[in-house]
């Protein structure tokens, strides 16, 4: 009966007695939603692209954080070191459709898969051999990110927003509609979808594989730039932000790996869902809650809709 | 054609030879040293720094002294990412080369070669780290980790912690949070602990960070702005510490009140936080800086000649010197056994006993170019691998770290008698263990 009660009542009593804490746990699953609904963007638009599951999407993160800060802590000024980040992800994504992606144009989801892990390992090497596994500080105050903390007392107790959190939020923001709305709109957007259902019919009609190939891995790029720089400026920029990404896993599962909407929506849910667990339910099994109960959330909304909130339904005939 | 195979095969033979032939020279000239490291993966930023400080002690010995009683070391580092089965694997394929003792460098890794060394005859010293239980020597006698258990360094936060209070009867009715990595290392310390909650009348509250969410924290840490604990203990690694740090800062808890074992110490831990960071304490039991002969030698022989893998700007920080300190124990247990055996490249089961009879005091610190650098280590013998050494609390000052505390004794008289009866316990879960029966040699 305890125990019951412990599950049942006592968590929503603690959310009415000190709603402050409440509010705050929110805005923490918030920030973290926005920011994991970010890496599984990165996901979403490679696997449109190619049907494939980039799993070098974590290893680009802490690439771009560790070019950007790796450029500056030579003497490049910052500005012009997130110019070069950039640019770094464009060659990147150019030399992944050229080496990689361009010679396994047909083959097997599954070869292209693989192909993906040897683009992490390549990166992990290639970064640790640039950069050293020291851990960096990510570079903040140069790149003029707001930092301090805004505290408001509300709700019969303190409510405190760190600048840089909203910062996160508001960018994260930006960008995936920007994105959304890129990839939904222009004609691009288009070409990817064609590309998504068939490579070969769109290349019958005349759509470049190789250019839609580069936009989207320069795209999946660019995410990771600002994931890494938030992520990096919450904690430290180092090889350990790698499995940042593995966040993004349950993401797609529950938003579906198609669709964008559904890895907002889907990053908002595990954001927020996993944040009221581990500081709500948590304690009753000696807390650490976050690192699996993400998959439990997923898995529960997969046994009303196996094919996510957003995924497009299969139907196959026999 | 059949002329020009034959010179071609003759000569790759007699290559090939050479080679076997001067492997052969080098194992017998040379004293094996193996350092399990990890330079790469999610908890490198720890393991870099250390990993520098181990190599470059020893082969400052080479270059200086032409190693330990005219023998050179044979420094190989095996890469485990801090991950078990790769250490394990480490352990493999270094066992058949002669090893005069392994660091394992990891708690999981160390718990998984236990019970291999005693058969493979090598030593473990897992300084600082691993199995408490482990510094019973009568139960494990293959196994070392001074300078003191977790468990002492538990004890010793908690006679920091009452001597702020007043007295640790004082804490009767207050709340202790202990955050940790969830792992093996993380959970070592919480059987102490909860014994400590029994006996002072506190209330601790347990905060579990998976390794995967180290770069978060942000629900723990609202779970310690909830439970307003009186005091914070942290026993963390890698992303994890830097990680608290800055979530302990912004969240308003007092970092004077917030203490991190000496894993949880390093200049990258604190450097994260910066400013905001400044109050934050951690125990340390090595000396801080480059003002010590031997850092300087390491400096000239080493570093300068650009046979270091160490950043300029990171020599001699906090985590280095400790890889340092670990090298130390290394080459004086090699000593030792170079004196007990009377032979000059020692076996693991000659370092065992070198290990066995480590004795450094403060005079013979001095004498290794290390004065005032750290504790006596003068309780190592065949019933205690460990020594129970103290340790000092350091303070972060927003740019660096600074020694605020004499040293700390551990509660000897507790711990001791827990980890004879962990020790116990571990031998009769694992039948068949075996029963000492390596003799006892006399303290250095």
């Amino acid at each position: 009966m305890g125990l019951l009660y412990q599950i049942f009542i006592d968590p929503f009593v603690q959310m009415g007695t000190a709603p402050d804490l409440f509010v705050q746990t929110l805005w923490e699953g918030l920030v973290g939603g926005m920011l994991y609904a970010l890496i599984a963007l990165g996901f979403v638009l490679i696997f449109k692209a190619s049907g494939v599951f980039n799993f070098a999407q974590g290893i680009m993160v802490v690439f771009a954080a560790l070019t950007l800060v790796g450029l500056y802590n030579v003497g490049v000024p910052a500005f012009l070191a997130l110019g070069l980040s950039i640019a770094v992800m464009f060659v990147l994504a150019f030399t992944v459709e050229r080496v990689v992606l361009r010679p396994l144009v047909n083959q097997p989801d599954i070869i292209l898969f693989m192909a993906t892990f040897g683009i992490t390992y390549f990166l992990i090497g290639f970064g640790e051999f640039v950069f050293g596994g020291d851990p960096k500080v990510m570079i903040t105050d140069q790149l003029y990110l707001p930092k301090g903390t805004i505290t408001y007392k509300a709700l019969g107790g303190v409510v405190s927003l760190q600048k840089l959190d909203i910062a996160a939020a508001i960018i994260a923001s930006i960008m995936v509609a920007g994105l959304a709305v890129f990839f939904s709109k222009t004609r691009i957007g288009r070409a990817l979808r064609a590309v998504a259902d068939s490579h070969s019919a769109a290349l019958s009609v005349g759509i470049s594989l190789e250019q839609i190939w580069v936009i989207v891995w320069f795209a999946a790029g660019l995410v990771a730039l600002v994931t890494g720089i938030f992520w990096g400026a919450r904690s430290d920029v180092s090889f350990a932000l790698d499995v940042i990404a593995l966040k993004a896993l349950p993401v797609l599962i529950l938003g579906g790996f198609t669709s964008i909407p559904g890895a907002i929506v889907g990053g908002l849910i595990i954001g927020i869902g996993e944040k009221l667990g581990e500081f709500y339910w948590g304690p009753l099994i000696g807390g650490g809650t976050d690192a699996w109960f993400a998959y439990v959330i997923a898995l529960v909304f997969l046994l009303f809709r196996p094919q996510g909130l957003f995924g497009e339904r299969i139907i196959e005939r026999v | 054609m059949k002329a020009r195979d034959i010179l071609v095969g003759m000569t790759c033979a007699s290559l090939l030879g050479a080679a076997v032939l001067a492997s052969k020279a080098q194992a017998q000239d040379s004293i094996y040293v193996p350092l399990l490291t990890y330079r790469t993966g999610p908890y490198s930023g720890s393991g870099t720094p250390i990993a520098n400080g181990m190599h470059d002690y020893l082969a400052m010995l080479n270059e200086r002294d032409g190693g330990i009683g005219g023998v050179k070391l044979n420094i190989e580092e095996c890469e485990t990412g801090y991950d078990t089965k790769k250490g394990v694997e480490c352990w493999e394929s270094i066992k058949g080369k002669n090893p005069a003792v392994v660091n394992p460098y990891s708690t999981g890794i160390t718990l998984q070669i236990i019970p291999k060394a005693a058969v493979d005859k090598i030593p473990i010293l897992s300084m600082a780290y691993g199995l408490s239980a482990s510094a019973v020597g009568d139960k494990f006698p293959w196994v070392f980790n001074p300078p003191a258990t977790y468990w002492d360094g538990l004890s010793m936060v908690m006679r920091y912690i009452g001597g702020k209070e007043g007295g640790l009867d004082k804490l009767k009715g207050k709340t202790v949070g202990f955050i940790f990595l969830e792992s093996p290392y993380g959970r070592e310390p919480l059987p102490l602990l909860q014994q400590f909650s029994k006996d002072y009348g506190f209330t601790v509250k347990e905060y579990s960070v998976a390794g995967k969410e180290m770069q978060d924290q942000s629900a723990q840490w609202l779970a310690v702005r909830r439970d307003r604990p009186d005091w914070m203990i942290m026993w963390g690694w890698g992303a994890m510490n830097p990680t608290a740090v800055k979530r302990a800062a912004e969240n308003g808890y007092p970092m004077d009140h917030f203490i991190g074992v000496w894993w949880s110490g390093s200049d990258d831990d604190g450097r994260g936080g910066g400013q905001t960071a400044k109050g934050y304490l951690s125990l340390n039991f090595n000396g801080l800086g480059s003002n010590y002969p031997a850092i300087q030698d390491i400096k000239k022989y080493v570093v300068d000649k650009g046979k270091s893998q160490v950043e300029k700007d990171k020599f001699a920080e906090n985590f280095y010197n400790r890889g340092v300190y670990n090298s130390v124990l290394v080459a004086e247990a090699i000593r030792n056994a170079q004196k007990l055996s009377g032979k000059k490249v020692v076996t693991g089961e000659d370092v065992r006993r070198g290990l066995e009879t480590l004795n450094i005091s403060e005079a013979h610190w001095k004498e290794l170019g290390f004065p005032n650098f750290a504790a006596p280590i003068s309780g190592v013998n065949c019933t205690d691998h460990n020594g129970h050494a103290p340790a000092y609390m350091q303070q972060w000052d927003g740019a660096k770290w600074v020694k605020i505390s004499d040293w700390i004794q551990p509660m000897k008289e507790k711990v001791r008698p827990m980890l004879d009866e962990a020790a116990k316990e571990y031998v009769e879960k694992n039948t068949g263990w075996p029963k000492r029966t390596e003799a006892c040699d006399k303290s250095s």
